[in-house]
């Protein structure tokens, strides 16, 4: 099952828009413009009509596996329910008809929004004040970075290093080198903690920030974190929190307790916003006291006095600005939308559930496969394909399989420290009948592996195109359309 | 507490933690965390709301905004009201798209991965560019990567930027660069249009980027044939920020021969959303292609030969590559790009050039009107697209809140971002503005 693309679609003179006539008086694109400002040849862009191209998108649709058809246990990606009721608020024209220049007064009901959200986030996380201007968890992270470094940069000495435990995310050490620093990455102990003698030994006076997830990507609490901060401020670094897996605490345990000096959120995972297939995210960051300054401009303000919100860009010490504008305020409107559906009670619930949900997965399928690291987890876990790779199948072909029986396969090959890593978050939004449905088919690939290994290695099958070739795709680049090619 | 969001029962979660062999959650917890650490008391937060209830609350906010719909608007400042079919927003509403992660596993992501290629593909044909990437969060970020993938490439340090560029994008750059102490020197404007003289004074072999935007923050075109020579006489790389409905009409930065182009896609039917999500476009040679940040698709094939769509160069990202990669970027702006690529298709060849052109007549009337005005004068007199600078004998500010009064927001207050541009009104005037609300507006101006 394979879609023409919409060029292939196109044909001369068809069109797929309606636009009024020009209503004052025409002078002619030449008669404005000189010459040689203007283009030579049209744009070969597609002549399609309006039902052509709702039907291309469409049937381009239904080819995608997605969270409304069917579970998706990422791991780390947290793909959860995105209420519905969401999408619709952000679409009411007092929110997305607004232009960002408009005067504070008549944006009140936006900057309202932000402030409270701001204070929400702030409470959950345990920290004193929030910026909501990165795009995504990644751009969090940079702005964590450009803000650690002034901090350090005004106490005198910028500092040169950045630590991150081999567990961490891609992201970490790429936002590390943007941000001008150099990372150290140390080795995580056998329980797939922290080793507080490997951090002790790696952190001195250059060291600008220790940068940790948790949980961590193994989807386990770091238990000496009380421990680990005092070694990081004991050398005047920051602490900085990855909250990529800040679902898993929601309401039962604040960062800003645990010692963090920053935090990223990501909208998406913990705050139900939707992927939308790669994005747009939201990364907002939550700081201490002492890193107040250093928040990008604008902040949104509230004149106690007069209950009137407005943008503040007189901060001397900010890092400056890190989008055009104030962040991906569409974003915002669901997320604080989920939130006051929730409250601080069904929050908790949130990571109450997803909790047992992962605990209740990982306990019948470390039968079947390897459980490198075999404790009590948190919201994930990850299981090694180890055991049926001695039997000539690997984690990807397992990782296929799945998408015959219908669910999405875990996040694979990450974290890097598991061999034929499979990374499994459930989320809180599944039942147990479907978490039931999944060990079952975990339970029939692990026989396959043993019985009938060639249909899980010429996996997929059932779905719209079979494995694709993926070496070939970048030895014979092919990243766009062209009419001299097709 | 039950929630429409959390299926899970009590006595399903009794079950499920009988077979984990636990009494309690309580204890769960207390063997993944140190109890000192598990707070006892839920969240200092209003409580939870039915959906009636949400629904009310944002709502109310909502209407303490004044929204587009109830005004006549003028706003433009890099962002702009552009007509947006009925068609993006239905499909963006299929939750196959919008509830779908980013396509690590090809076979069951074909939706999105062609429609990224598609989006590719249509970005190239717009800009006359050779590869194009899967978006970036804005036109600023994107105009920031654009000048350290320069920087990369020549390994160079400095870039030499417009003065005349949006100042927002100027901040912007100047954060990204603070970290890699890549220097960035600005070139000085003239009449609203880069200075030449200043540009030789400063363009030489140390330079990475020489960063253009045209139309610029003021609506002017540049001439960038006249600093092309130069720039990659210097061994510099030229990067353009576009505006793409312009590219309907306007000469490309394929056709200037420039590196890199980039630019805010929100023209290409995204709601203005107080200020995103929006998209950032980044087009360049082929020759950066393996340079380039964030997620790529390419065409390839299946098992049985058929075609299908994979994320490809994936060693230059951060899950592979990690403190080598091109950039930190992850998510991107996926959803927002299916939009652009949406509009596109719709849109056409020739649907594209009518908008340009549309812009370009009604905001030529718009200016030629107001100028007819006692006390009104363009401020530049050089060729401009949809946008133009007026001056009055009045502070912007003043002329900003009287017509706001009338429901009319004329324009970005210019004193706002330049001293000694108090007195100056800039004003876009989009293919939605009708002849009758242009009138409106000169006659709004003429009473101030």
């Amino acid at each position: 099952m394979t879609e023409k693309l919409i060029f292939e679609l196109s044909s001369p003179g068809r069109k797929g828009y309606s636009l009024p006539q020009l209503d004052c008086p025409p002078k002619g694109v030449e008669k404005i413009l000189p010459k040689e400002f203007l283009r030579e040849n049209r744009a070969e862009l597609p002549e399609v009509s309006e039902n052509d191209c709702v039907r291309h998108f469409t049937r381009l649709s239904v080819l995608n596996h997605h969270i409304d058809k069917g579970f998706y246990p990422l791991g780390s990606c947290t793909m959860k329910y995105n209420p519905k009721l969401n999408e619709q608020l952000a679409r009411l024209p007092g929110f997305a008809e607004l232009h960002p220049l408009q005067s504070e007064e008549q944006v009140q009901g936006a900057l309202e929004l932000m402030y409270h959200l701001g204070e929400y986030l702030s409470e959950i996380a345990g920290m004193d004040k929030v910026t909501l201007q990165p795009a995504a968890g990644a751009h969090g992270e940079l702005t964590a970075l450009l803000m650690i470094r002034t901090y350090h940069k005004k106490n005198g000495n910028p500092r040169s290093k950045v630590v991150i435990p081999d567990s961490a995310h891609g992201t970490n050490p790429a936002s590390v080198s943007l941000a001008g620093y150099r990372t150290v990455q140390i080795r995580s102990n056998e329980q797939g903690l922290i080793d507080l003698w490997e951090l002790e030994k790696n952190m001195d006076e250059e060291v600008a920030a220790f940068m940790l997830t948790n949980p961590n990507t193994l989807g386990l609490f770091e238990t000496n974190i009380l421990k680990v901060a005092e070694i990081v401020h004991s050398v005047g670094a920051k602490f900085y929190m990855d909250g990529a897996n800040l679902n898993a605490l929601l309401g039962y345990a604040s960062p800003g307790e645990m010692g963090f000096d920053i935090v990223h959120f990501n909208f998406h995972k913990t705050f139900s916003t939707p992927h939308g297939g790669g994005g747009p995210g939201g990364g907002a960051l939550g700081v201490k006291e002492e890193m107040v300054p250093f928040l990008p401009v604008p902040t949104v303000e509230k004149r106690e006095d007069r209950g009137e919100f407005h943008l503040d860009y007189e901060r001397p010490d900010s890092i400056g600005k890190v989008h055009s504008f104030y962040g991906h305020f569409g974003v915002m409107v669901r997320a604080f939308a989920y939130i006051r559906s929730l409250g601080g009670e069904g929050l908790r619930e949130v990571a109450k559930n997803a909790i047992i949900n992962a605990n209740y997965l990982k306990e019948p399928l470390k039968e079947f496969y390897d459980l490198p690291y075999d404790a009590t987890c948190m919201h994930e876990f990850v299981l090694s394909g180890n055991r049926q790779k001695s039997l000539g199948v690997r984690t990807l072909d397992i990782a296929k399989r799945l998408l015959d029986y219908g669910f999405h396969a875990p996040t694979i090959y990450f974290p890097l420290i598991v061999p034929e890593a499979l990374m499994i978050e459930p989320t809180e939004s599944e039942s147990k009948e479907i978490l039931d449905a999944f060990i079952e088919a975990m339970k029939k690939i692990a026989e396959e592996t043993k019985t009938n290994p060639e249909i899980v290695k010429s996996a997929p099958q059932q779905t719209p195109v079979g494995r694709l070739d993926e070496a070939k795709a970048a030895k014979e680049l092919n990243v766009r359309w062209s009419k001299q090619r097709f | 507490m039950g929630s429409n969001y959390l299926p899970n029962t009590e006595s399903d979660q009794r079950e499920m933690l009988e077979k984990i062999g636990v009494e309690s959650f309580r204890e769960l917890l207390e063997r993944s965390m140190p109890a000192s650490l598990i707070k006892e008391d839920s969240l200092d937060l209003p409580p939870p709301l039915s959906e009636m209830e949400v629904s009310s609350l944002l709502t109310g906010l909502s209407r303490k905004n004044l929204n587009l719909g109830e005004v006549t608007s003028f706003l433009g400042g890099g962002v702009y009201d552009h007509f947006i079919p009925a068609v993006i927003d239905q499909l963006l509403l299929r939750s196959e798209f919008y509830t779908a992660y980013t396509p690590y596993q090809a076979e069951v992501s074909q939706g999105t991965l062609q429609s990224i290629y598609e989006f590719q593909s249509l970005v190239c044909e717009l800009t006359g560019m050779e590869v194009a990437n899967a978006s970036m969060y804005d036109g600023a970020t994107a105009a920031a990567e654009a000048a350290l993938l320069a920087c990369s490439e020549t390994g160079k340090k400095q870039v030499l930027v417009g003065g005349n560029v949006h100042p927002d994008y100027l901040q912007v750059m100047r954060t990204y660069f603070s970290g890699l102490e890549v220097e960035l020197s600005e070139i000085t404007f003239k009449e609203g249009l880069l200075d030449f003289a200043d540009f030789e004074g400063k363009i030489s072999d140390k330079i990475a980027a020489v960063i253009i935007q045209s139309p610029n923050f003021f609506g002017l075109l540049e001439d960038i044939s006249l600093f092309e020579p130069e720039v990659h006489g210097s061994g510099a790389l030229l990067v353009q920020i576009f505006d793409p409905i312009s590219l309907g009409i306007l000469k490309t930065p394929g056709e200037y021969n420039v590196d890199i182009a980039v630019a805010e896609g929100q023209p290409l039917g995204l709601p203005l959303s107080y200020g995103g999500p929006y998209l950032g476009l980044m087009a360049t040679k082929s020759s950066l292609v393996r340079k380039l940040p964030g997620r790529l698709a390419g065409a390839t094939v299946d098992d049985r030969e058929r075609r299908g769509f994979v994320l490809t160069l994936q060693t230059r990202e951060q899950h592979i590559r990690r403190e080598k990669a091109t950039s930190n970027i992850c998510t991107n702006q996926a959803l927002c790009a299916l939009a652009a690529a949406i509009y596109l298709s719709l849109m056409g060849k020739e649907g594209i050039r009518e908008v340009a052109e549309l812009c370009l007549e009604k905001s030529r009337y718009a200016q030629e009107e107001i100028c007819k005005l006692d006390g009104f004068r363009l401020k530049f007199s050089s060729p401009y697209f949809k946008e133009f600078v007026i001056e009055t004998r009045l502070k912007a500010e003043v002329i900003v809140e009287s017509l706001g009064r009338q429901g009319i927001l004329p324009g970005v207050d210019l004193g706002r971002y330049f001293s000694g541009m108090e007195n100056c009104l800039m004003i876009a005037v989009t293919e939605k503005r009708t002849k009758e609300e242009i009138d409106r507006l000169v006659e709004a101006l003429s009473r101030v």
